[in-house]
C-alpha cells in the first residue's frame, strides 16, 4: 500500500534533522498562522498563485531563489564547519552518511533552485518590458513552469525529513548512484526533482525564445535589442538545446534503477562513461545558461551608472552568440581524466581556451564603458566592479584547468571547487544580486536600501576571498573534494581560514536580508519612493513605464527606432508613454488555477514514485494529464481591459509624475 | 488575418497569443528532436554490448517492421487528408480522417507492444543487456510519443463533435498535432534505418 | 484568410496531390531501404552508406510534402530553429561516438 514508505523513514535518530524540523515547523506554522490571521489566503491565491502576469511570477521566482539560498547556504556553512573540526582523529559532527547528503543537496539546490530560479525571475521581469511586450508568449505555461520548479524544490526539502537525499554528488555519477551501491531513496528524490524542475525550465526556455522572436515592439530589429534581452535569448536557446539531454541522462539512470536496465551499470555491458558524456553535454552549456544573463545585467548596469552608452554593443552581441555556440563544443573538459586519448582531449582543451576570447572581449567592453564615464558608485556598481575582479581570477584558473595535462593534477581536487565557486559566485551570483538592486525600483516602486547593500557586498567579496582562495592552495596540496575528515596537518590552517570566509559570507547573507527588510520598512520615505519609473536615468524601454508597471505594461505599445530607445526618446523630447495615439481596449490573459493544480499533482507523482507507491503515482500522473487537457478545453481564458480603465490608470500615473516634479 | 502575421512584431496585435502557438509548438518539437538525438547517441554507443545475449539478427524480423512502417506512413497521409478537410471546414470529414489515423496509429502501437511482449517472453527484455536497454528505451520512447498522439487525437475528436465551425484556436491545435504526427514519422525513418535495418546488414 | 494556401500561422498546408506524391516517394524510398538490406547485394559499409542516403532523402521528402517546410519569409524562424537543432544533434551524436570510441580504445575496455 505504501511501497517502501514506513515510519522508520523519518530520521528521528539524527538530532540535527529533528532540530531543523522543529525550527521549520515553528516558522511554517507562524507564517501560515499570520496569513490566516490577516485573511490573506484569498489575496495570495487570486493575485499571486494563480497569476499569469510575468511580473508577479518574477517576484515569486526570486522569493523561491532566496529560500533556496537559505537552504543551500546552510548546507555550505555546515560543510565548512565540519572540515574545520574533523582533523587528526576528530570525526567532526557530521557522519559521512549525512555529510554526503549535504554536499549533494548543496550543489543541486544552488544550481537548480537558486541560480536557475533567480535567472528565470530576472527573465520574467525584464524581458517583456525591455522588448515592449504586454506579457510573454505563453502566460499559462509561464505559471506552470514556476509551479514545476517550486514543487521540485519542495520534493528536495521533503527528503530532509522523510527518507534521505542522494549521497552521490550534485550530478549523481554512476555506478555509485546505481541500485547496487545506493539502494535507498536518496537518488530517486534527486532524479524526480531534476525531472520535474527540468520540465519547468524547458518550458521557460521555449517561452522566452518565442517571446523574443515574435513579440518585440515595432521597429526593434535584432541589433536594436537591449543586451540583457540578447543574453536571455541565447540562454533560452541553450536551455532548449541542452535540457533535453539532461532529461535523457537522468531518465536513463532512472531506468537502470527502476527497471534493472544496463545503461551505466558495471555489469550487463553498461558504460558509466556514457553518463558523464551525456550529463556534461548539458552541464557545460548550463554554466553559460547561468552566466550569460549575468553578463547581460552588467551590460545594463555599467552604462547606466557610467552615464555612457555601452561600449561596443555589436561586439557584445557577437561575443554572446559565439560563447553560446562554443559552449556546445567543450564538454569533455569536465572529464579529461576519463581516459580519452590526446586527440579528444586536445580538441576539447583548445575549444575551451577559445571561449576565453569572447569573454575577454566582454570584460574590455565593460571597462571601456567605464573609461572616462561619470561613474556613480551605487550598490549595483560595487557588485559589477567586484564581479570584474573575481570573475577574471576564476576565468584564468579555468584556462589553467583547460590544459588537459594540468587537469590531470587538478581534477577532482579542491582547486576545481575553488575555480567554479570563483566563476559562479563571482559571475552568476554577483550578477543576479546586482540585477536585483538595479531593477528593484521597477518591480516594487521604491529603491532598495543602499547602505545595507554595500555592506552585503563587502562581506560577500572579502568572505569570498577568505573562503575560496585557501581551496586553491589545498588543491595544489592534494586535497580532494568531498572529503569528510582528514589527517594532514598542512591542510588544517587553510580549512580554518575557509571557515572564517564562510562566516563572513554568512554576514553578507544577513546583510542582504536586512537590506530587504529595511527597504520594505522605509519604502514610503520620499528619498526611496520612485514615481518617475526611471530612477537611474535608464536607457532601455522598461524605464519608460510606471513603477511598478500596470498589468498590461504599456498602454500604447512603444515604437522603437534606435538602440537604447528610451534614451533616444528622452534626448529628442518624445514622451514614450504617449507616442503613437489613443488608448484602446487591451486583450489580456486570465489567471488560472491549472498551473498550481498540475504542480500539486506533479508533487504527488514525484513523491509516490520515489517511494514506489504506484497507485498514488498513477493518480498524480493522470492528474497532470487531465489538468492539461481540461485547460486546453477551457474557453474562458482571456478578457479585455476597457479603454476607459486604461486611461484612468495612465492618468493617475501622470498625476503622480506631475506631483513629484512639482516638489 | 494573413496580413497581421506578416508583421514580425505582433505586440500590438490582439491575436498575438494565438499566432505564436504553432511556432512555439514547432520549437518544442525541436527540443523533442534533441531527446531523440540523445537516445540515438546512446544507442550508437551501446549497440554492440550484447553481454552474451541475443543479437539483432536473432531478434528482428523484416515482416513486422515493414508492417509497422506501412501503418505509420499511411497514418501520415490520412492525417494530411484530415487537415485538408479542416481547412475546408468539413467537420464530419475531419472527424472521419482523424478516426482512421487513430486506428492506424493504434495498430502501430499494438504491433510494437506485441513485438516487445514476444522479446520479453523470450528472455530478451530490456534488463538482459545494454544493447537491449538502449533498444527498448529508444523504440518505446517513440511508441510513447505515438500513444500521446493517440490521446491527443481522441481529445480533439471529442472537442470537434457537435461543432459547426473550426475557430482559430481549434485550427491551431489541429496544426500542432499535424506537426507532431509527421514529426514522429520522421523519427521512425531514423529508427527503422539505424536501429533495425543497419543492425541487420 | 485571404490566401487559401496560407493558414494564420504561415504554414502552407498542401493539397491531396502533394500528399499523394509525398506518399508514393516515401513508399519507394522505404522499399529501397528494405531491399538493400534484404538482398545483401552490397558490402556492409556500402549498405550503410546507401541506407543513410535513402533515410536522408526520405526525411527531406517528409519535411517538404508532409510538414510543408518552405522557404517563405514567414517560415524563416521555423527553418532556423530546425537547422540549429540538426546542427546541435549532429554535434551531440558525432561528439559522443568520437569520445566514447576513443575512450574505449585507449582504455582497452571494448
Amino acid at each position: 500500500m505504501l511501497g517502501r514508505l514506513s515510519l522508520s523513514a523519518i530520521p528521528l535518530d539524527v538530532p540535527i534533522l529533528v532540530g531543523t524540523f522543529i525550527g521549520v515547523l515553528i516558522v511554517g506554522v507562524a507564517v501560515l498562522g499570520l496569513i490566516t490571521y490577516y485573511g490573506k489566503w484569498g489575496y495570495l491565491w487570486k493575485e499571486w498563485f494563480t497569476s499569469v502576469d510575468h511580473k508577479r511570477l518574477a517576484v515569486m521566482y526570486i522569493v523561491l531563489a532566496l529560500v533556496a539560498l537559505a537552504r543551500g547556504f546552510a548546507d555550505a556553512i555546515m560543510m565548512r564547519t565540519q572540515l574545520a573540526l574533523a582533523y587528526a582523529g576528530n570525526p567532526g559532527y557530521l557522519p559521512p552518511h549525512h555529510y554526503d547528503q549535504i554536499f549533494s543537496a548543496h550543489g543541486t539546490i544552488m544550481i537548480f533552485f537558486l541560480a536557475m530560479a533567480f535567472m528565470t525571475g530576472l527573465f520574467n521581469f525584464i524581458v517583456p518590458l525591455q522588448i515592449g511586450a504586454r506579457d510573454v508568449a505563453y502566460p499559462f505555461l509561464n505559471n506552470l513552469s514556476f509551479w514545476m520548479t517550486a514543487v521540485a524544490f519542495m520534493l528536495v526539502n521533503v527528503s530532509l525529513f522523510i527518507g534521505e537525499f542522494s549521497q552521490c554528488g550534485w550530478l549523481a555519477y554512476p555506478p555509485l548512484s546505481e541500485m547496487q551501491f545506493s539502494p535507498g531513496v536518496g537518488v530517486d528524490y534527486y532524479i524526480w526533482a531534476i525531472q520535474i524542475s527540468g520540465v519547468g525550465t524547458l518550458l521557460t526556455g521555449v517561452n522566452f525564445f518565442v517571446t523574443i522572436v515574435k513579440m518585440r515592439a515595432p521597429g526593434m530589429s535584432w541589433l536594436k535589442m537591449p543586451v540583457f534581452t540578447w543574453t536571455a535569448f541565447c540562454s533560452s536557446i541553450l536551455i532548449m538545446a541542452t535540457f533535453p539531454v539532461l532529461t535523457v541522462a537522468v531518465a536513463l539512470l532512472g531506468l537502470d534503477r527502476y527497471f534493472g536496465m544496463h545503461f551505466f551499470t558495471n555489469d550487463g555491458g553498461g558504460n558509466q562513461m556514457l553518463y558523464l558524456n551525456l550529463i556534461w553535454a548539458w552541464g557545460h552549456p548550463e554554466v553559460y545558461i547561468l552566466v550569460l544573463p549575468a553578463f547581460g545585467v552588467f551590460s545594463e548596469v555599467v552604462p547606466a551608472f557610467s552615464g555612457k552608452p555601452l561600449f561596443g554593443y555589436k561586439t557584445m552581441v557577437y561575443a554572446t552568440c559565439s560563447i553560446m555556440v562554443l559552449s556546445f563544443l567543450v564538454w569533455v573538459h569536465h572529464f579529461f581524466t576519463m581516459g580519452a586519448g590526446p586527440d579528444v582531449n586536445a580538441f576539447f582543451g583548445i575549444a575551451t581556451m577559445i571561449i576565453s576570447i569572447p569573454t575577454g572581449v566582454k570584460l574590455f567592453n565593460w571597462l571601456f564603458t567605464m573609461y572616462k564615464g561619470r561613474i556613480q558608485y551605487h550598490a549595483c556598481m560595487y557588485w559589477a566592479v567586484g564581479f570584474m575582479v573575481v570573475f577574471t581570477i576564476g576565468g584564468m584558473t579555468g584556462v589553467m584547468m583547460a590544459i588537459p595535462g594540468s587537469d590531470f593534477v587538478l581534477h577532482n581536487s579542491l582547486f576545481l571547487i575553488a575555480h567554479f565557486h570563483n566563476v559562479i559566485i563571482g559571475g552568476v551570483y554577483f550578477g543576479y544580486v546586482c540585477g536585483m538592486n538595479f531593477w528593484a525600483p521597477k518591480v516594487l516602486g521604491f529603491k532598495m536600501n543602499e547602505a545595507w547593500g554595500i555592506r552585503a557586498f563587502w562581506f560577500w567579496l572579502v568572505g569570498f576571498f577568505f573562503a575560496f582562495m585557501p581551496l586553491y592552495v589545498l588543491g595544489f596540496e592534494g586535497m580532494t573534494r568531498r572529503i569528510n575528515h582528514y589527517d594532514n596537518p598542512a591542510w588544517h590552517p587553510w580549512m580554518l581560514i575557509a571557515e572564517v570566509g564562510a562566516v563572513l559570507i554568512l554576514f553578507g547573507v544577513v546583510c542582504q536580508l536586512m537590506q530587504i527588510f529595511v527597504s520594505i520598512r522605509d519604502c514610503n520615505k520620499p528619498e526611496n519612493r520612485d514615481f518617475t519609473g526611471d530612477p537611474w536615468n535608464g536607457r532601455t524601454l522598461e524605464w519608460s513605464t510606471s513603477s511598478p508597471p500596470p498589468v498590461y505594461n504599456y498602454a500604447i505599445v512603444p515604437h522603437v527606432s534606435t538602440l537604447d530607445a528610451f534614451t533616444h526618446d528622452k534626448e529628442n523630447g518624445i514622451d514614450t508613454r504617449q507616442a503613437g495615439g489613443q488608448y484602446e481596449a487591451i486583450h489580456m490573459p486570465k489567471n488560472t488555477a491549472s498551473g498550481i493544480c498540475a504542480g500539486a499533482f506533479a508533487l504527488i507523482f514525484g513523491f509516490a514514485a520515489v517511494w514506489y507507491i504506484w497507485w498514488l503515482a498513477a493518480i498524480g500522473l493522470v492528474g497532470v494529464i487531465a489538468t492539461v487537457i481540461a485547460r486546453s478545453a477551457n474557453k474562458d481564458i482571456d478578457y479585455y481591459i476597457p479603454a476607459e480603465e486604461v486611461a484612468r490608470i495612465e492618468n493617475e500615473h501622470t498625476r503622480k509624475l506631475m506631483a513629484q516634479a512639482a516638489e | 488575418m494573413a496580413q497581421n502575421t506578416t508583421v514580425p512584431t505582433a505586440g500590438h496585435d490582439e491575436h498575438h497569443h494565438e499566432n505564436t502557438v504553432v511556432f512555439g509548438f514547432w520549437v518544442y518539437l525541436m527540443t523533442d528532436c534533441i531527446i531523440f538525438g540523445s537516445l540515438f547517441a546512446t544507442f550508437a554507443v551501446l549497440r554492440n554490448q550484447f553481454n552474451g545475449g541475443p543479437t539483432p539478427h536473432e531478434l528482428f524480423e523484416f515482416g513486422g517492421l515493414g508492417l509497422e512502417t506501412a501503418l505509420l506512413l499511411l497514418s501520415s497521409i490520412t492525417y494530411g487528408f484530415g487537415m485538408i478537410a479542416a481547412h475546408k471546414t468539413q467537420i464530419s470529414k475531419v472527424i472521419m480522417w482523424l478516426g482512421v489515423t487513430f486506428l492506424l496509429g493504434l495498430g502501430f502501437v499494438g504491433l510494437e507492444v506485441r513485438e516487445f511482449a514476444h522479446m520479453i517472453a523470450d528472455g530478451a527484455g530490456p534488463d538482459r543487456s545494454a544493447f537491449l536497454s538502449a533498444f527498448f528505451t529508444l523504440v518505446s520512447t517513440h511508441g510513447l510519443h505515438v500513444t500521446c498522439g493517440l490521446i491527443w487525437i481522441v481529445t480533439l475528436m471529442v472537442q470537434l463533435m457537435g461543432t459547426t465551425e473550426i475557430p482559430e484556436r481549434m485550427m491551431n491545435k489541429l496544426t500542432c498535432l499535424s506537426l507532431f504526427w509527421h514529426f514522429l514519422d520522421i523519427v521512425w525513418i531514423c529508427v527503422f534505418t539505424y536501429v533495425y535495418l543497419a543492425s541487420m546488414i | 484568410m485571404s490566401n487559401p494556401n496560407t493558414s494564420s500561422s504561415g504554414e502552407s498546408h498542401g493539397s491531396v496531390s502533394s500528399y499523394l506524391i509525398g506518399f508514393v516517394l516515401a513508399v519507394i524510398l522505404t522499399v529501397l531501404s528494405f531491399g538493400v538490406v534484404m538482398s545483401h547485394s552490397l558490402a556492409p559499409t556500402g549498405t550503410l552508406a546507401v541506407l543513410s542516403v535513402l533515410a536522408l532523402v526520405q526525411v527531406l521528402v517528409h519535411l517538404h510534402y508532409f510538414l510543408h517546410m518552405g522557404s517563405g519569409s514567414e517560415a524563416r524562424w521555423n527553418n532556423i530553429a530546425f537547422v540549429f537543432t540538426v546542427a546541435f544533434v549532429s554535434i551531440l551524436i558525432v561528439g559522443t561516438v568520437f569520445i566514447m570510441a576513443n575512450t574505449s580504445m585507449n582504455m582497452m575496455s571494448r
